[in-house]
């Protein structure tokens, strides 16, 4: 049969008519169907968490609904990976939830996006959050120009996974507290295996946390004049960087990361003996030690460059719970975000997941005083500080400290070669920054 | 008279219908490349994403500093290798494909096209995860088959060297289907009488191919090409799954650097200006081919 153009639209027409309206109709009705429902005066706070922790929070929130009638958490999970993409695109598109987990070197980044809101009016009338109750240093990490932006939820800092048995090998009863010790006893450790492919320290190039670690501890300020400008060429970094670098260089630390493809068999089969590391892998570790090498590793703090100092500082991690600025719950936010920083709560979603709980009460419980593993975490928070708070900081370490100290590890440049670079690279990053702040003396 | 009604109504039926296209791509293509070209001559960040105020033009100094990245030129050469190795194998596995399926003497050949075909139109995420999965150096099944042979398990994704590779092959499995089907296509438009004659006169089946199918291919291979280089040129989905660009930057490709530059560090400025410096080397690969295929024509 033959059908003429005509035919086919006007039959188009009576299929897709009804067809689009019927679902014009239909959705109409579940807009006005969840519209009416919202009437019932229930407060639903949208809270984004990040992979696992997202999955354990769930597990919290029914306790907090009990106690709080009229007020549910929605929690909704995002991938970590594409965590930090998907938060700014939905700042970007007003579309950001009223709390979310950040991890804290991320506040810097938000906070300049005036994307989360000062604390500080909250923090005065909390009786459950106060600065005191936190580690000084992750404090810190939260807070920007003064004003705090985030409250630390879940803590962690790097420190060294050592084997005990190796260092007993070499002499060694204790874990080395000075930079000094730390380089002899690789010496010795080094010495145990001659002509066998096997190192004493793990520092790989694609992770760029061990170089400021150290950085740090020797006193080096990373950024200058007012953060906008690369210090990587100072006397203090260089000294560290070389200190650090040596260990390639002597043949005590392996040299490709491509070697490595895992961290824990490399562990267990003795291809190193430290690895500088944070909570996250106690379990990890745990799974792979086991049977009669369940006994033979421990942690310890980071060495100190002089003996008074012990702990030598670290990183201060961890995530903190933020209230975004076009949250319209911000009070029942607020108290969300207080019920989880009880100690209770925070002891909690430690056994869930084994995230170290930010509020110190909570580390006086026996499941964490107890803990061999944790003694040398509760030691080093007590001397852990925040990486440069810019928004840019992610980018210079990520991108070019990681960059350059695999250059230097390959001989490709020397270390004044490489780190003059540095500068020059990280300076080309922040000379927005250096427009913004001149901009502001303009004002002025 | 009947006719002419007829005409003019369909043709603004036509328009009718063809309206919510064009505005759609109107909206969502001309828009926002337009905007993006701007984009490229600024220094639009993670700042001026807080504070519009903060945009600066600044001419052309994102391209000139592209020119002078490192990493920039890394992720050409990955996505140059990435092609180079690709598309000719691409090309060789679905016209293979193709004339197997074309040739009479298989059984079932629905069922092999729809086999062939499934990889296409499964979702690209999920089967770079599978493969992830397959490559593992523990538990893959690829090193497992490999074992059966001696041979000690391979890190495929963590080795500088063959990181790449294992992509490509990942790659070409899952598009070479698509490629297949337009072949076949080609394949059923070359006359049968040619070959007849060609058997007349004592051809074997390797001057047939080389002489009939090669040739009257043609425009179906320099259509193949163009499209599979424009894709593969655009590589993202596969590495940043699988590798995240590593190991070692070797796997990082454009738009992955791009992606990086622009939703990573938030400089969309410096990002766009890379978008651009990859569409014009897909529109100089792509008139190049032209060129090539009319003078082998002429």
């Amino acid at each position: 049969m033959y059908r003429s153009p005509n035919d086919c639209i006007r039959q188009l027409f009576t299929i897709c008519f009804p067809l689009f309206t019927g679902l014009f109709f239909i959705s109409l009705f579940i807009i006005l169907i969840s519209c009416s429902s919202r009437d019932k005066e229930v407060t639903v706070i949208k809270f984004w968490a990040m992979g696992t922790e997202a999955e354990y929070v769930t597990k919290l929130v029914p306790e907090f609904e009990k106690q709080n009638p009229g007020i549910t958490v929605d929690v909704q999970q995002i991938p970590w990976n594409a965590a930090q993409e998907k938060l700014v695109t939905a700042f970007a598109s007003d579309n950001t939830p009223d709390i979310c987990q950040l991890g804290n070197t991320w506040i810097p980044q938000f906070s300049s996006l005036n994307a989360i809101i000062r604390l500080d009016d909250f923090i005065a009338e909390s009786k459950v959050i106060k600065k005191k109750n936190y580690f000084a240093g992750v404090w810190d990490t939260n807070i920007m120009d003064s004003s705090v932006y985030g409250i630390p939820w879940y803590i962690d800092t790097r420190i060294m996974f050592y084997r005990a048995d190796i260092f007993r090998e070499a002499g060694y009863e204790n874990p080395p507290r000075t930079w000094h010790e730390l380089k002899e006893l690789c010496k010795k450790i080094k010495a145990l295996y001659p002509g066998k492919d096997k190192y004493a320290i793990y520092l790989p190039t694609n992770e760029w946390n061990p170089f400021i670690i150290f950085a740090l501890e020797n006193g080096a300020t990373l950024l200058k004049d007012n953060n906008s400008r690369g210090n990587f060429s100072s006397q203090k970094f260089k000294e560290a960087f070389n200190f650090l670098t040596n260990f390639h260089r002597e043949k005590l630390a392996p040299l490709g990361i491509s070697q490595v493809t895992n961290v824990y068999q490399a562990f267990v089969e003795e291809y190193f003996s430290i690895y500088i590391s944070g909570p996250w892998n106690i379990n990890e570790f745990k799974k792979w030690m086991t049977g009669d090498m369940a006994n033979k590793w421990s942690t310890a703090p980071m060495p100190s460059k002089a003996e008074d100092h012990y702990p030598g500082v670290s990183l201060a991690g961890g995530s903190s719970l933020v209230i975004f600025k076009d949250s319209k719950h911000k009070d029942e936010s607020w108290k969300f975000i207080e019920y989880l920083s009880q100690t209770s709560t925070q002891l909690e979603f430690y056994h869930l997941l084994y995230n170290l709980p930010a509020v110190k009460e909570a580390w006086k419980d026996s499941s964490l005083a107890n803990n061999k593993y944790m003694k040398a975490f509760r030691e080093q928070f007590e001397n852990v500080v925040a990486t440069p708070k810019v928004p840019e900081w992610e980018q210079i370490a990520f991108a070019k400290v990681q960059q350059y100290a695999e250059i230097v590890i390959r001989g490709a440049l020397t270390v004044d070669q490489a780190l003059a670079d540095l500068d020059k690279d990280v300076d080309k990053i922040l000379e927005k920054r250096r427009w913004l702040l001149s901009r502001e003396k303009e004002k002025e | 008279m009947k006719d002419s009604y007829s005409y003019s109504y369909s043709s603004k039926a036509a328009y009718f219908f063809l309206a919510p296209a064009v505005i759609a791509i109107f909206i969502f293509f001309f828009i926002p490349v337009i905007s993006a070209f701007i984009m490229s001559f600024t220094d639009f960040d993670i700042y001026a994403l807080g504070n519009f105020d903060t945009v600066r033009f600044i001419g052309l100094r994102n391209y000139v500093q592209l020119f002078e990245d490192p990493l920039f030129w890394q992720s050409l050469q990955n996505t140059a290798y990435y092609v180079v190795l690709a598309t000719p194998l691409s090309i060789t596995v679905s016209l293979g494909a193709a004339i197997l399926l074309n040739s009479k003497l298989i059984k079932y050949i629905g069922f092999f096209r729809l086999s062939y075909f499934i990889p296409y139109i499964t979702t690209l995420v999920a089967v770079a995860i599978v493969w992830r999965f397959i490559y593992h150096p523990k538990f893959g099944i690829l090193n497992y088959f490999l074992g059966l042979f001696g041979v000690n398990p391979i890190d495929w994704l963590g080795d500088p060297n063959l990181a790449m590779p294992a992509i490509v092959l990942m790659s070409v499995w899952k598009t070479f289907g698509y490629n297949m089907i337009i072949f076949l296509a080609g394949l059923q438009n070359i006359p049968e009488d040619l070959y007849e004659a060609a058997s007349l006169e004592g051809a074997n089946e390797w001057q047939k191919f080389k002489a009939i199918t090669i040739p009257m291919l043609a425009p179906t291979t320099l259509f193949v090409s163009i499209i599979t280089i424009v894709s593969y040129f655009q590589l993202f989905a596969e590495p940043y799954i699988m590798t995240q660009g590593g190991p070692l930057n070797k796997t990082l490709s454009i738009v992955g650097y791009m992606y990086q530059e622009g939703f990573r560090w938030w400089n969309m400025g410096y990002s766009a200006s890379i978008s651009f410096v990859l569409f014009f080397i897909i529109m100089v690969v792509t008139i190049l081919q032209f060129k090539l295929q009319k003078n082998r024509l002429a």
